[in-house]
């Protein structure tokens, strides 16, 4: 311990930690520095949610199966809404694995502050680290009802449904990714507001389940196409996505460049305020969790 | 070029008291329209010193003010203080957890806490699995673990277990496979805060060889934060004294270690009572044979300590103890377990007093810890807790022939028991040596 001379020249140190930095400074080296945690949070999530259950992963399939046969049932016999033309068990199953998707990556990055307040509050890591699990943990689960979806495309396949199989198929990820991004820059948003406003994590749960309504999931954009509430769905952006990735699927229902390219705005738009957001908070948010 | 590896200047951390969420609102809002006048934050203006135990008169409070100090590389640094002295908002910053409100630390190379053992781990993998977990949420590649893992295992001591999830170790074995993999972590500066409360003695001991050979041999620089003052004594070349959010002093461990002891208030009296207790310790006085409360001593002086209780239900002949521990462990102790006395009862308020005759100690400085048992001798009425420290301020030299001021060194890091021997010298001469009589 000793007192510097004030005529030494400046000293090189590898950190600096000082009050709120510009709301810019992103740090992704960090991020990518910490590559090997990510996939370990990855792992944890994946081996640590079946321990102790007797059907394990099983579960990811008997989910969308159930959800499959309500539809099938509310919307199909109950309602009576067509399906564009696609066998409906394929209809509903196609736009319940997408949702399911988005909805995971929203909800389960929602809460990234204030379920993860005790291992932040020991020990530094970049915070984003998190919610970039949870979409990729998720992904895993997406592959497993995608899966699904294709086996179900077999069995029809064989009953005289046929598969498209086209050049399509290759938007298939892009539409995936443009999915789990919207899901996470809004995730972010979402988990930085609720550390010091709770409130919003219980208006959450509400807005995913209104928000399938005005996604066609359950329906095809079509059956909304004269009705008054066409904008409501129109400004969605995830309304453009589940109708395309119906589309390169079963090549029936509508895919609109505009729509598509909407999304991909909108995506890029939520991920950057998230980011920004996010890397604000996480630096105090110890003090107001 | 100096090596310093911490430089902290102006640091100061203010918190809102009370309930966030009420008003919170406004105070945003409030906070907005003084930034967007441009003026500086009003929040920022109030606020008071960080004491306990007067009542706040504002909503917000500075953990820390203006803290200044250096860090050279290599320096096992003991950071002490009372409950609320700031100590932890400290490592807090330094372990990035938070960020201070005003001024910055410089830091070279990683950092790592140890601020509470098991970070992140997770009940259901097993230790192997969670030894790569907690090693990358500390900072580790998975090759820089991998490199590591055997050594990790053994150190921990739990290599039956290494595939059991960790749900099903005992608190200790948790400990001590956290401890492992913190210990050979790669970072130049190290944190550990009050770790080693658990574990049992053997497993304390090599974590403080650890933490010793990870400085003097590899050089890397450790912050210790402990109430335990035998173990900062005995780990730490220097030492920063907290108090009020402020560095009250700071230099050599044995000089802030004294300055920390000397304070006249009853240290302890809050933290003793524990509400969990079913004989809540209220407050210890260390008295000395004229019955005045001190806490320094000289060799041979009887030491007299009167335990406040308040038993909160009856219980009959129930158990106390006693155990005086040095910077090397547990020494000495008065036991009803073993010397079979009790007390008939006790219920409500009461006081018990021990006298150690003639204590016959090495100029250093001792904790006391005391509890009590239920008369089945195994159910805990107090917990076990350490309750204060007293000095042997003795002037070694006073005692002895010898000169030089070797020996005043050297009897504050020697055993701490003085008893009475004979030499026997070459020339057949036998020379008595009574440094305790």
């Amino acid at each position: 311990m000793s007192k510097t001379a004030s005529n030494t020249p400046p000293e090189h140190f590898d950190i600096v930690l000082q009050p709120q930095t510009s709301f810019f400074k992103l740090n992704l080296a960090e991020v990518w520095r910490y590559r090997d945690l990510m996939w370990l949070f990855v792992r944890r999530d994946f081996v640590a949610q079946y321990k102790q259950t007797i059907l394990g992963p099983v579960w990811h399939v008997i989910q969308p199966l159930l959800t499959t046969l309500m539809f099938l049932f509310l919307f199909g016999k109950v309602a009576n809404i067509p399906t564009d033309g696609i066998e409906p068990v394929l209809f509903y199953m196609s736009g319940i694995t997408i949702w399911n998707y988005f909805s995971a990556c929203l909800t389960n990055t929602s809460n990234t502050f204030i379920s993860n307040a005790a291992i932040f509050g020991k020990v530094y890591f970049p915070r984003l680290v998190i919610p970039l699990s949870v979409v990729i943990s998720n992904i895993v689960r997406f592959g497993i009802q995608f899966g699904l979806l294709l086996v179900f495309m077999i069995v029809y396949a064989f009953k005289g449904v046929p598969i498209h199989f086209n050049l399509y198929w290759l938007c298939i990820p892009i539409l995936v990714f443009v999915m789990a991004g919207i899901g996470l820059g809004l995730g972010i948003i979402i988990s930085s507001l609720t550390t010091k406003y709770r409130d919003l994590s219980f208006l959450l749960t509400f807005a995913v389940q209104l928000g399938m309504y005005i996604t066609p999931v359950a329906y095809p954009l079509s059956y909304l196409e004269k009705t008054k509430y066409k904008w409501l769905i129109d400004i969605n952006p995830l309304t453009s996505i589940t109708e395309a990735f119906r589309f390169c699927l079963f090549g029936k229902g509508t895919i609109e460049m505009q729509g598509v390219l909407y999304s991909l705005v909108f995506m890029v738009l939520v991920i950057g305020v998230g980011t920004l957001v996010f890397n604000r908070v996480e630096k105090n948010f110890m003090d107001t969790v | 070029m100096s090596d310093i590896v911490i430089k902290v200047e102006g640091l100061s951390k203010q918190y809102r008291l009370g309930q966030i969420g009420t008003g919170s609102l406004a105070h945003d809002i409030n906070r907005l329209w003084y930034k967007l006048r441009g003026k500086e934050d009003p929040y920022l203006k109030v606020g008071e010193e960080n004491d306990r135990t007067k009542k706040a008169e504002s909503d917000y409070v500075w953990a820390l003010r203006d803290v200044n100090f250096d860090i050279k590389q290599g320096e096992v640094v003991g950071i002490i203080g009372r409950n609320g002295a700031g100590k932890s908002s400290l490592l807090k910053i330094l372990s990035r957890t938070t960020s201070p409100t005003t001024g910055q630390v410089k830091l070279k190379g990683r950092i790592a806490s140890l601020l509470e053992v098991g970070t992140g781990f997770h009940p259901e993998l097993s230790g192997r699995e969670n030894i790569f977990l907690n090693g990358a949420i500390l900072g580790m590649t998975k090759s820089e673990i991998k490199s590591k893992f055997d050594e990790i295992v053994a150190f921990s001591g739990v290599e039956r277990y290494i595939d059991t999830p960790v749900k099903r170790y005992s608190s200790g074995m948790y400990v001590r496979l956290a401890f492992a993999v913190a210990a050979h972590l790669q970072s130049e500066i190290l944190i550990v805060d009050e770790v080693l409360a658990v574990g049992d003695a053997e497993f304390q001991k090599k974590c403080l060889g650890k933490m010793k050979d990870v400085s003097t041999q590899q050089g890397r620089t450790v912050l210790f934060v402990s109430h335990n003052m035998g173990a900062v004594r005995g780990l730490c070349t220097m030492g920063i004294l907290m108090q009020h959010g402020k560095v009250e002093q700071q230099g050599p461990v044995n000089n802030v270690i004294a300055k920390y002891l000397i304070n006249p208030s009853a240290v302890f009296n809050n933290i003793l009572k524990d509400p969990n207790d079913s004989i809540v310790i209220e407050s210890v006085a260390f008295k000395n044979s004229a019955g005045e409360s001190t806490q320094n001593y000289k060799i041979g002086d009887d030491l007299i300590l009167e335990i406040n209780y308040f038993a909160k239900d009856r219980f009959e002949q129930p158990y106390f103890w006693i155990g005086v521990e040095s910077q090397f462990g547990s020494l000495f102790g008065a036991n009803m377990l073993i010397d079979g006395k009790r007390p008939a009862e006790v219920n409500g308020k009461g006081t018990i007093a021990c006298r150690f005759k003639n204590l016959p100690l090495m100029p250093q400085t001792y904790s006391v810890w005391i509890g009590a048992r239920a008369s089945d001798g195994r159910t805990g009425l107090t917990k076990a807790k350490e309750v204060g420290f007293f000095n042997i301020v003795s002037n070694i030299q006073d005692l002895s022939a010898a000169e030089s001021d070797h020996a005043e060194i050297l009897a504050n890091d020697s055993t701490p028991v003085i008893i009475n021997y004979e030499w026997q010298m070459p020339d057949g001469k036998t020379i008595p040596v009574n440094l305790f009589n």
